[in-house]
């Protein structure tokens, strides 16, 4: 038993609390380094995609996918493009 | 009034009750720390930030007597000295109300600084009750303070808003943007302090939480019916029946006011009686 409110006995193995633990300090490591709004590029890093691709092939809007994926120590930018077998390519990207 | 002009100059000290999220314990934490220093002579103040959702004023208490708020005061419709409400239990104790018609945009950093200042000149302790959230009311509470209690769940949800807070306080206040002043004293007081669901592994420990915040611990306040009936009959907790909850807040209001007491955790039921005792003999 403890008399204050500090753990004096080792916790069993990962439970709900520490589970809680982990994932605030990932997330907070990050929000701390680089600002709670990060993320925030995101959409108009979506859009510059999409008009740099449409330059080349002809894709819909939603065939482009951004996602972020945050790690503890590095964190990932993944994009999928889906081009349509049929997607009518632009030759006339340079004029 | 009873005003004696004490020898000394007043403290003049501000500190800022805030969390980001709602529901934590602010208000009860913001009465029941303005209740404690008063009832140790110190002359308090304490403030409601909440522009629009006014509620400081119920659980102290005294929300039939709100005649002139905050909001008057800045906007010169009033003086300070109509619009302060004088504690009936404690006489040196003021409640200052906010509006319940206005919005936060009624909250001018000039104005705020002015109140501020008036205020300084004859209190000890000026407590700021802040809104939830991290907008303009919130900001216009912790800008001016010297210190600032953030009151924390051992939650997920809290915890990271407490960071936030944190970070806010170290960027957004006037003593992190004049480079020269020391910078706001933080200190979390940990609320809804569950011993029996930490000893399951449902909660995280006050140790969990300090280590992700890294900041100094004010005080651990239990989870206790207490503090809801403090609020149904309109008393800061304490000043009601002994409770684990009142001793806990006595315990960070001699924190604040410079003493060293050691942490403890004290709960309504189970093995009471000894443990306290044990747990004052320190």
């Amino acid at each position: 038993m403890s008399l204050f409110g500090f753990s004096l006995k080792p916790r069993r193995q990962k439970q709900s609390a520490q589970v809680a633990k982990d994932r605030l300090q990932i997330l907070l490591a990050h929000e701390r380094s680089r600002g709670a709004d990060t993320a925030d590029f995101l959409p108009q890093l979506q859009n510059d995609v999409i008009a740099v691709i449409r330059k080349y092939v002809q894709v819909a809007d939603n065939d482009v996918d951004i996602r972020m994926e945050k790690g503890s120590d590095i964190s990932s930018i993944e994009i999928n493009i889906e081009i349509p077998a049929d997607a009518p390519r632009k030759r006339t990207a340079r004029g | 009034m009873t005003s004696q002009m004490k020898e000394e100059a007043p403290l003049g000290k501000v500190i800022v009750i805030t969390s980001g999220k709602g529901g934590v314990g602010k208000t009860t934490s913001a009465a029941a720390i303005s209740a404690g220093l008063a009832k140790l002579g110190h002359k308090t103040v304490v403030i409601d930030f909440d522009v629009g959702l006014r509620n400081l004023d119920m659980i102290m208490g005294c929300e039939r007597r709100v005649v002139f708020d905050f909001i008057n005061v800045i906007q010169g419709d009033a003086r300070l000295k109509q619009a302060l409400i004088k504690d009936k239990r404690l006489d040196t104790l003021f409640i200052l109300p906010t509006s319940q018609t206005r919005d936060k945009d009624a909250l001018t950093q000039e104005g705020v600084e002015a109140v501020l200042n008036e205020l300084k000149e004859e209190f000890d302790y000026i407590i700021c009750d802040s809104p939830a959230g991290i907008e303009r009311g919130a900001q216009m509470a912790m800008y001016f303070a010297d210190e600032a209690i953030v009151v924390t769940n051992p939650e997920v949800s809290s915890v990271r808003d407490s960071d936030r807070v944190l970070g806010l306080l170290n960027s957004k206040t006037k003593r992190a943007e004049n480079g020269d002043d020391e910078p706001v004293s933080a200190r979390v007081l940990l609320t809804r302090h569950d011993q029996a669901r930490i000893d399951k592994g449902e909660m995280m420990t006050v140790e969990d939480v300090l280590e992700i915040l890294a900041v100094p611990l004010l005080g651990i306040v239990p989870e206790s019916p207490a503090v809801l009936r403090a609020s149904n009959i309109g008393t800061p907790v304490v000043l009601g029946d002994p409770c684990a909850a009142a001793s806990a807040y006595e315990d960070a209001v001699a924190r604040i006011t410079g003493e060293e007491i050691e942490m403890r955790v004290e709960t309504d039921r189970g093995p009471g009686f000894l443990q306290k005792l044990f747990g004052r003999t320190a």
